[in-house]
């Protein structure tokens, strides 16, 4: 990942240096394993903290929303697509950005990886095949496929869909990934059993929001948990409430999710965020052919009609 | 000051004395975390264990809590009256606890019982529950409590110490409310005075000197606080923060709340929620208005309150116990020890990178 991250800095450092840009957002290595922070940088001097590796993850689009300044912005696969999205949904300008496009090798799940060990992992080292984790008193090699966060593990956009530069050449991407396998087993439970298994999935939320601020869809001004004239939804750990947040704002993203995962990595609790999500992603791809952000010339299916939209599942 | 020896083979016995006297809570591994919960008759805690993912704070202060019941129903006759609701205050035991843990209730203690206001629910839990904790003989890279007026066997706040020794536990009393506890569980074996005492002070040196992470906090005090307020910095350390309440809620130090009334039919309750300064909630007017408007704002806030704000008011440190979960837990990576350096360190006539 040196290579990613030497070209990230050069390519950053001439857009500061030509003035191109006012800041460039990227991540600089975080204090713990695994961690990396989003930053800006502003100055070619301070591209040096700029960091690229598989501790990524956090979806930088979120960082563009309303801002005006000419901004230079690494993208991944997914935060490409929700660039798109964003500049669709008028939350940024096309002409503001310099897409700085990294094709992605996918990012490690941090709780998963924790969770193989007893011990506090002290540092967590990579190569291009390889996650190295070490302790005190051990150390281990993973492969990184069976480490990989699970929406990279079935990503099928991993080159940017849009970008000015490179950070490296493009990656094949993955084919024939089935990715609704989980979400075919929920749909085939009865009613009572699929109430059961989200009741069951929601239960350790605490409300923190995490999954909703790292949503780079969730900008609504004022989001409709935190609206108190009127207030929609109590602020109890009632488990009514908290599963009427998790639905809505799944419903919100309909047609918008691009399975970046930065919900779930966020997540505090460690809850599968993205099962809510994703079965709102397999049936817009099923009932209206879309997925999300690989166009800017083309609106999103929730967002217009035409006389001849799909209806056979409106019962 | 009195040791016991507690043999490992009789833990699990006492534990059973002691239900029914006490309501037992102690830290639990669920499929990925060790959580804190109230443990089952015969339900052993697991104390190998480095500290559970959120803190103790719930046992005293839930996240959600009811206060009063009324009716609106106009046929009866206490209609629009409220009515305080019947809670279990009966004894409860923290088995485990971590001494930061246990020290952050002393903080918190201050915001919830001061000479002007005296918390009837924060107040009546505290005083039900007794903190028996586990001395940290393995601290993680994360801890820096000994640079937050704590340490890894801190005695302020509990009731009796822990101190693991392999086949058996030293029992520390240090409260007769520690004593008494002992005595319940039948734990009857004293151990000998000056050799507990020297063991104690061995592995305690052991153990703070594998504390790697650090605050430095000498300067807060004398900075002014204007000058941090409007210090450059805080667009940089806010930046990333995406404004969730994961640290305000993970902190076993923070202790703002809201107070919300639910009504379905003609029965309603007041309750309090956990709230935290994150959220641009947390601030609003009634009149529409809110003065902290903006992440940059906000985040400002939660670190001039712990690390300005509570130095200045209560003269003896910061508010903050180093346990390290807000930086463990953070979805973005804000950490509160760069911060407090940053803080600590700032020259407001020089320029300071962050």
């Amino acid at each position: 990942m040196s290579d990613y991250t030497a070209k990230i800095k050069e390519i950053s450092a001439r857009l500061l240096k030509e003035e191109k840009v006012e800041m460039v957002i990227g991540f600089r290595k975080g204090t713990v394993p695994m961690m990396n922070e989003p930053c800006f940088v502003k100055t070619p001097e301070d591209v040096k903290e700029l960091v690229w590796d598989s501790n990524c993850g956090i979806n930088l689009a979120n960082y563009l929303t309303d801002r005006k300044e000419k901004i230079g912005i690494i993208a991944k696969g997914c935060d490409s697509r929700n660039i798109v999205t964003h500049i669709i949904e008028n939350k940024v300008k096309r002409e503001q950005l310099l897409i700085i496009g990294v094709p992605c090798k996918g990012m490690i799940d941090k709780n998963k990886i924790t969770s193989m060990f007893e011990n506090e992992i002290n540092e967590v080292l990579e190569d291009e095949e390889n996650i190295i984790v070490k302790g005190k008193v051990f150390e281990k090699t993973l492969n990184k496929n069976d480490v990989l966060q699970e929406n990279c593990k079935i990503c099928i956009h991993r080159n940017p869909v849009i970008s000015d530069e490179l950070a490296a050449d493009l990656l094949d991407e993955q084919k024939d990934i089935d990715r609704y396998e989980d979400v075919r087993k929920i749909e085939a439970m009865a009613t009572e059993d699929k109430w059961k298994y989200f009741e069951d999935l929601l239960s350790p939320c605490i409300r923190c929001y995490a999954c909703r601020n790292a949503c780079p869809l969730c900008y609504c001004p004022t989001c409709f948990v935190d609206e108190s004239r009127p207030q929609w939804v109590g602020k109890s750990l009632d488990p009514t409430d908290t599963r009427t947040f998790h639905f809505l704002r799944a419903y919100h993203c309909a047609g918008r999710c691009t399975d970046c995962g930065a919900c779930e990595r966020a997540c505090p609790m460690g809850i599968k965020v993205r099962m809510f999500t994703k079965k709102l992603e397999k049936d817009c791809l099923e009932l209206y052919g879309w997925e999300a952000g690989l166009s800017l010339d083309e609106r999103p299916p929730l967002d217009t009609y035409r006389p001849n939209d799909p209806e056979d599942f409106i019962k | 000051m009195k040791y016991i020896n507690i043999d490992k083979k009789n833990w699990a016995s006492g534990l059973e004395n002691l239900y029914g006297n006490y309501r037992l809570f102690g830290p639990v591994k669920n499929n990925k975390h060790h959580v804190l919960k109230e443990l089952g008759k015969g339900e052993l805690p697991d104390l190998n264990y480095i500290n559970t993912l959120l803190s103790p704070k719930s046992i005293v202060f839930p996240q959600s809590e009811t206060m009063f019941e009324y009716s609106l129903d106009e046929s009866k006759e206490d209609h629009h009256i409220l009515k305080e609701i019947n809670k279990d205050y009966s004894p409860r035991a923290l088995i485990g606890i971590r001494p930061c843990d246990a020290a952050s209730f002393l903080l918190v203690k201050r915001n919830f019982d001061t000479p002007e206001y005296k918390d009837p629910y924060w107040l009546s839990a505290y005083e039900a529950t007794i903190c028996i904790g586990l001395a940290c003989s393995n601290p993680c890279s994360t801890c820096f409590c000994t640079s937050a007026g704590c340490g890894p066997f801190h005695e302020d706040g509990l009731d009796l110490l822990l101190v693991d020794e392999g086949e058996n536990f030293i029992a520390k009393i240090l409260t007769p409310r520690g004593e008494n506890f002992i005595k319940s569980a039948g734990w009857k074996t004293e151990a000998d005075h000056m050799a507990a005492k020297k063991t104690i002070k061995n592995m305690k040196m052991k153990a703070e000197e594998k504390i790697a992470s650090f605050v430095s906090t000498d300067q807060l005090k004398n900075k002014s606080t204007i000058d941090l307020y409007g210090a450059p910095f805080w667009e940089k350390i806010a930046f990333a923060c995406i404004n969730c309440g994961t640290c305000t809620y993970g902190c076993p130090t923070c202790w703002c709340f809201d107070i919300q009334d639910e009504v379905s039919k003609s029965s309603g309750i007041r309750m309090r929620n956990w709230d935290s300064c994150m959220y641009p909630l947390f601030t609003l007017h009634g009149t529409g208005y809110n003065p902290r408007n903006t992440k940059v704002q906000r985040v400002r806030q939660r670190f001039m309150h712990k690390l300005k704000y509570y130095v200045d008011k209560y003269g003896d440190g910061i508010q903050c116990v180093g346990c390290g979960r807000c930086i463990r837990l953070c979805p973005v990576n804000i950490d509160i020890r760069r911060v407090c350096d940053i803080m600590n360190n700032y020259d407001s006539r020089s320029r300071l990178e962050t």
